[in-house]
């Protein structure tokens, strides 16, 4: 394939979105729990609550920074480099996301300001609000996201007037059974990234055998809620399959790998798939389970890939791989999230180091599943951008440049490649610091609206360390 | 409702032009001071509102798609460049600020990008106001200038004026809000930015003239347009005497009311286009769906709400910072 700049956009693109969805899902499930914590220690009025706050709310606040900067660019790529289909799609894009900015943009920027400079300002009744709807924020953001995100994936609602969607409905938009799903999974996702990096930073404590005690309570807490989460998210995920499977029967033959209609239809479970010989290589399947993991049922014909001409087909490799990586994160969660939990209400569990380590490990894998799962949804969705109506080849700005788009590319790379290493290494060196050490002093001089301050002053300063990458 | 929604862009525009301007210009403002103390003092007078300054832009980015998806999709893809650019500078400044105090010997990367970013953001919005005003290559209503066609001396010029425009809103906002050496050279600089940005509206004016801009024909078949530069004129008159009296609180908003007569001049000059001469607001709009849907919630209960919030989150930060402040 030759460098197009259709190509170029769909990568930047692609790299840009995924740059930015590692911190709101983050972010999302930090809010709610730091909303948790807060309650909490008004109920039980334990300070222990008190300092894992106000640790885990530096933490939240460098990610929440580095999620805006890669959020605004974000806003205005749409126009760069599809400005077909943001003109022709703006007309229900555009108030979707116009509502997202104004109702919980708005929300998260008014209250961030009270979360971080506000504790000694505001009631704690009032405090606890503003958090709860920072919380709220986030979960709205990621709602109109959804669907705007639902409507490319199953356009409904609307007719086709003057070379425009125009919207002729827009609880069909809003109210539709795939948005309902999608949502869940999404926010689910994002619960459980907030549940596993918290319990991993138990884990990572408890095997350096410091701050014993707010780490049994981020590991319990952590574990027992992914232990909940998780079995909900596979539901859910089932769901999301069904969509597929009803709406988007190429893509669903993409994922697995099916390239023939086969009655009752077997289930691959591993294999290359290859787009030349439209055949599996290496292939492992199971009879029948294809059938029943589609519609429920010992008989039904599922579709193949051939059934679509060539033009109309996803790729498959990458979709067939990233659903398996997804599925796989999600089992691995599943046995560390029941065994850990296990252990933890015998109180076995900090004598067993393996598991430690693998808990302590474990905080990438929800990460890889929404990245997977995201890959898995967009590039499934190929050709289309707008599924069954506009091509993503017809979607692009027609008079862009490859040299442009390039130079494009490869600048967003350097920057976000900078910015992310030292983003991480900041939150890394806050993790590792632990939640005593950076306490008070960053809290009392933090100013709201530059959230990566809440990082100044801790475990730098504490342990006299130089800056950054020094 | 296409009028509701102009409105509100038209708002929301301004409100990012000012608001975001003053910060930019502190951003270019710093990289000309070496001393460790005033920087600190300068970022300090920001540090708890640009980020609320730069939602502005997102908000008035998506009224514009939304309720104007036609103008959205050619503006922003013609000026690739600049947005990128533009976007680009926004991030390097954004965690500047963010970074420049963890760092020691990495700090002067972040100040660079501070500066640079700021200056580079400020630069290509100019550049992209000038290159609307010049006219953009348009055959039958599809863009056909290429990824340069914004490129021209008089969008240069336009982008060195805004950062001077800027530059001289962010002197001003330092005169309010700071004390001691930071003052003092901020009130230096006004008059000399503002003789700068004099010196350019002349240039303008002159090119205009000689190359004949269509939107000159605008202001000849306009002439109540010349009451917005009056006002402009009556409010540098203003600022002058401020300056001399050594007041610390007019020379804002003086400078204020001048980016917004110059704002309305060139709206109204433009009206009804939206891309002028080419796309009318009429064709840029919406269907009635989408505006009737984004009216009933946002334009009309949420919409306030932002205006009371940017309100709020200043008073509670309004005042003097004090020298070198305890943010850092
Ligand atoms: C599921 C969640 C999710 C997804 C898929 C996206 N975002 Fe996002 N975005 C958020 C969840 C989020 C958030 C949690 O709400 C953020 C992160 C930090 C923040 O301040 O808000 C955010 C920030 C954020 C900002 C900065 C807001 C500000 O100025 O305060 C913008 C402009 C966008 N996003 C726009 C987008 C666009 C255009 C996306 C897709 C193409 C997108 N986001 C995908
Ligand atoms: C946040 C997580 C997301 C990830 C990781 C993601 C990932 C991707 C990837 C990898 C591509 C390139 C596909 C290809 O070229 O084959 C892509 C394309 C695209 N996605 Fe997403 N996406 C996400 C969310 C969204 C959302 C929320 C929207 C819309 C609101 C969206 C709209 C698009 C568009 C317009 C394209 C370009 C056209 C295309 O190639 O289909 N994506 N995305
Ligand atoms: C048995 C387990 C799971 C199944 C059957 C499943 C199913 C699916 C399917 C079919 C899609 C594609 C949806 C589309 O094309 O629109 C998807 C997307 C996605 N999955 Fe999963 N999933 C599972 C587990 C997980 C887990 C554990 C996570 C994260 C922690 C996750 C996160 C995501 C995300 C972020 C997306 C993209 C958003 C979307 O398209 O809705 N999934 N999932």
């Amino acid at each position: 394939m030759d460098m197009t700049a259709l190509l170029l956009s769909r990568i930047q693109f692609g790299f840009t979105i995924s740059f930015h969805i590692i911190f709101p899902s983050f972010t999302i499930g930090l809010a709610a729990w730091l909303t948790v914590l807060e309650s909490m220690r008004l109920v039980t009025g334990r300070p222990v609550y008190q300092t894992l706050f106000e640790f885990w709310l530096k933490i939240f606040g460098v990610a929440f920074g580095l999620g805006v900067v890669s959020g605004v660019v974000m806003a205005f790529q749409f126009g760069t480099n599809w400005s077909v289909l943001s003109r022709m799609s703006g007309p229900i894009q555009g108030p979707l996301l116009s509502y997202e900015t104004f109702t919980a943009f708005m929300l998260e920027a008014g209250f961030f300001g009270v979360l971080i400079f506000g504790r000694k300002r505001v009631a704690p009744g009032f405090y606890l609000f503003s958090t709860a709807m920072v919380a709220v924020g986030t979960t709205l953001s990621a709602f109109w996201i959804m669907t705007n995100n639902s409507w490319m994936q199953f356009p409904v609602g609307y007719a086709f007037r003057d070379g425009a969607f125009v919207p002729d409905d827009w609880t069909k938009i809003i109210f539709n059974s795939v948005v309902w799903v999608r949502f869940p999974h999404m926010l689910l996702a994002s619960y459980l990234t907030g549940a596993f990096c918290v319990a991993a930073t138990g884990a990572w404590y408890l095997l350096r055998r410091t701050y014993r005690a707010e780490a049994r309570i981020m590991l319990r807490m952590g574990l027992f809620l992914a232990a909940v989460l998780i079995p909900l998210q596979l539901v859910f995920g089932h769901l999301v399959g069904d969509y597929v499977h009803q709406h988007q029967p190429a893509k669903f033959a993409a994922i697995e790998a099916r390239w023939h209609d086969e009655q009752p239809a077997s289930e691959v479970l591993i294999a290359i798939p290859d787009s030349t010989t439209e055949t599996n290589r290496f292939e492992i399947k199971i009879p029948v389970l294809g059938s029943i993991i589609g519609s429920m049922s010992l008989t039904s014909k599922e579709i193949g890939l051939t059934d679509f001409p060539p033009e109309d087909r996803p790729p498959v490799f990458v979709p067939f791989m990233t659903f398996r990586i997804m599925v796989g994160c999600g089992l691995i969660m599943l046995a560390l999230a029941w065994l850990g939990s296990y252990l933890m209400a015998k109180g076995r569990i900090e004598r067993s180091r393996l598991l430690l380590w693998l808990i302590f490990l474990s905080f990438s894998l929800p990460f890889i599943a929404i990245l997977t799962g995201w890959y898995t949804a967009e590039i499934g969705r190929q050709p289309w951008t707008v599924y069954g109506v506009l091509r993503t080849a017809d979607a692009v700005t027609p008079f862009l440049t490859a040299p442009a788009a390039m130079t494009s590319l490869i600048l967003f790379g350097a920057v976000y490649a900078f910015i992310f290493s030292f983003g991480t290494y900041y939150i890394y060196r806050l993790l590792r610091a632990g939640p005593v050490a950076a306490a008070p002093k960053a809290w009392e001089t933090a100013v709201p609206s530059r959230p990566m301050s809440l990082a100044d002053g801790g475990p730098a300063a504490a342990r006299g360390y130089v800056g950054a990458g020094e | 409702m296409v009028m509701f929604w102009v409105a509100l862009l038209a708002i929301s525009i301004l409100i990012y032009l000012l608001l975001d301007g003053f910060d930019l210009g502190i951003g270019m403002l710093f990289g000309l001071t070496r001393s460790e103390a005033n920087r600190s003092a300068m970022l300090s007078t920001v540090a708890p509102v640009w980020d609320g300054n730069e939602t502005w832009l997102v908000v008035s980015g998506v009224i514009l798609w939304g309720a104007f998806p036609v103008a959205y999709s050619v503006l922003l893809s013609a000026f690739y460049v600049p947005v990128i650019v533009m976007l680009l500078g926004l991030i390097l400044r954004g965690v500047a600020f963010e970074f420049r105090n963890k760092a020691l010997r990495t700090r002067w990367i972040w100040e660079a990008g501070f500066a640079g970013g700021s200056l580079a953001a400020s630069f290509m919005q100019g550049a992209m106001v000038g290159a609307l005003v010049r006219g953009l290559a348009f055959v039958d209503g599809e863009y056909t200038g290429g990824a340069l066609g914004w490129l021209s001396p008089f969008s240069l010029l336009c982008g060195a004026g805004l950062c001077l425009g800027y530059m001289l809103l962010g002197a001003c906002w330092l005169v309010r809000k700071c004390d001691g050496v930071v003052r003092v050279t901020a009130r230096r600089q006004i008059p000399i930015l503002a003789m700068g940005v004099l010196g350019f509206l002349i240039l303008v004016f002159i090119y205009a003239l000689a190359e004949h801009l269509p939107i000159l024909h605008r202001w000849i078949d306009r002439p109540y347009l010349f009451v917005f530069p009056a006002i402009g004129a009556a409010a540098a008159a203003v600022l002058a005497t401020s300056i001399l009296r050594h007041n610390d609180y007019w020379p804002f908003h003086m400078v204020s009311l001048i980016f917004a007569s110059a704002f309305g001049t060139l709206a109204l000059s433009f009206w009804p286009y939206m891309i002028p001469f080419v796309i009318t607001i009429d064709e840029a709009a919406a269907p009635h769906s989408s505006l009737a849907f984004m009216f009933w919630g946002e334009g009309l209960f949420v919409f306030p709400l932002l205006l009371v919030y940017t309100a709020v989150g200043y008073r509670v930060f309004r005042g003097k910072v004090g020298p070198v402040v305890g943010h850092y």
